[in-house]
């Protein structure tokens, strides 16, 4: 990086905080300056921004930036280690800038609780000098590579899957950037999300260390960057691997930001998800209820997933998962359970269950969806059912 | 030829859960192809309706983008090498 240092100055404080970097030979008086003259832009702080907000907050980088416009839920504990108990319902950016003045506080943390997009991108990374890219979904990891390349300021990837991860930098000295890797993503639904797949807590803490040290690097104008290397890291198996990343001559140039939703199919499959839907009748747990005290004749059927049902269930209610049923396994059961009885469907929150009974629709069978599924009937009838 | 192909956690699904499999073939695209008829859901998850491979889903011969071979699918194997599916993944919070 190219930021004048001249100005900058370390207090006694400081020299004696950064001591063990100053004594190191890689970053030294010198190299200190470079990061307290550094600013730096972070995208999210949730998974991987918590590990990467905390080092690079440690290290001495002058200035933070955080973009994130959620707030702390119990479920994120697990793993988005800057947040703690006592943050849960507030927001992260604050949670967050509170435990980095905590560990520095010579760094300066500006907020931006907002959600990036394609109109206020440009004007907030025209203010840093690199970004690292801490998102959770694809229509926001295009926007801040085509934000980047447009700005051109380095873009510190990092991205996880259950319990495997990708890490590279993008856009660094002429280097390839995201769509040279994947030109496009893949459609919605195709790959689960944190929220849909589960991830093992500890894999983004080490992705985003990854990343936190790649931005380091590139202040220091030390080592070798990721630039032109994919790495992978798969947690289970402990293995890191190491593809080779070109430019691709077929990737159109990036000449402006687009609409990254319709981009990455969002509305499109909102609208194919919607199709066919107000065909299947609704039923309010209300009524689910009344079925049961009423002792009515009717079958209640499970489509989540069988580790999904170890966590909580309705009583009574038969586990076949919405796969079995997509790939014809679980019709024949269905049709075995229902014989001549009411059919209501349940999953964790409405979706699958009206996935599962589109599909048996399409074998013949008819039946209701639970509206909200277990945990709108959990919130009106079993406390026990946590919303997990 | 055999050659081991490595299967990223999302499409598991479609290869019975396996990591990786052992293949036969004497160039890249046999050993796909090989793949894709030994696991038959997996194609459309790797290949659009022109038969081309997803602009989300990378295959790697060693460390190299099959895109980026001179031979492309034709590249023949000494079975040696490892042949990786990447696709893109997004998470990260």
């Amino acid at each position: 990086m190219l930021n004048d240092t001249s100005n900058i100055e370390l207090s006694r404080d400081e020299m004696e905080r950064f001591s063990r970097h100053l004594i190191l030979p890689e970053v030294g008086l010198e190299g200190q300056k470079k990061l307290k003259a550094a600013s730096v832009l972070c995208i999210g702080s949730g998974g991987l921004g918590s590990p990467l907000l905390l080092y690079l907050a440690a290290a001495g980088i002058g200035r933070l930036g955080l973009v994130d416009f959620d707030v702390v839920d119990s479920s994120n504990l697990q793993r988005q280690i800057i947040h703690g108990t006592s943050w849960v319902g507030k927001p992260k950016i604050q949670s967050a800038k509170d435990r980095i003045l905590e560990i520095n506080p010579y760094c300066q943390v500006d907020l931006y609780e907002t959600r990036l997009e394609a109109s206020n991108a440009l004007d907030i990374f025209a203010d840093y000098d690199i970004v690292v890219d801490g998102t959770d979904n694809f229509p926001t990891r295009y926007l801040v590579n085509d934000a980047c390349v447009l700005t051109g300021k380095p873009n510190v990837y990092g991205s996880i899957f259950r319990f495997e991860g990708q890490a590279t930098v993008f856009n660094y000295e002429g280097g390839p950037n995201y769509r040279d890797l994947y030109p496009e993503p893949p459609p919605p639904g195709l790959v689960p999300s944190c929220a849909e797949g589960g991830v093992l807590g500890i894999l983004p803490g080490l992705i985003g260390v990854i990343q936190a040290t790649e931005t380091v690097k590139i202040i220091l104008g030390e080592g070798t960057t990721l630039s032109g290397r994919l790495l992978l890291y798969d947690s289970l198996n402990m293995k890191f691997r190491e593809l080779k990343l070109r430019k691709n001559p077929a990737t159109p140039p990036i000449t402006e930001l687009i609409d990254y939703e319709q981009f990455c199919g969002i509305p499109q499959a909102a609208a194919a998800e919607a199709e066919g839907s107000d065909e299947i009748p609704e039923l309010d747990v209300s009524d689910l209820k009344e079925r049961m005290d009423g002792g009515k004749d009717f079958v209640l059927i499970d489509v989540r997933n069988p580790h999904e049902y170890d966590i909580c269930n309705i009583e009574g209610a038969e586990l076949i998962p919405l796969s079995d049923i997509e790939n014809g396994d679980g019709v024949d059961r269905v049709r075995e359970l229902t014989n001549g009885s009411e059919l209501i469907v349940h999953c964790k929150s409405g979706m699958r269950s009206m996935k599962a009974l589109k599909a048996l629709q399409t074998a013949g069978i008819k039946g209701k969806n639970l509206k909200g599924g277990i945990l709108a009937w959990g919130d009106a009838y079993d406390p026990t059912i946590p919303r997990y | 030829m055999a050659v081991k192909v490595l299967i990223p956690t999302p499409l598991r699904a479609y290869t019975g859960n396996q990591d990786s499999v052992d293949l036969d073939g004497n160039t890249v695209g046999e050993i796909l192809d090989n793949l894709t008829n030994t696991y038959s859901d997996l194609k459309r998850h790797l290949y659009n309706e022109n038969g081309e491979l997803r602009n989300f889903v990378n295959v790697y011969l060693g460390d190299e983008d099959i895109r980026h071979l001179e031979q492309g699918k034709s590249t023949p194997v000494t079975g040696d090498e490892t042949i990786s599916i990447v696709p893109s993944i997004a998470g990260g919070c």
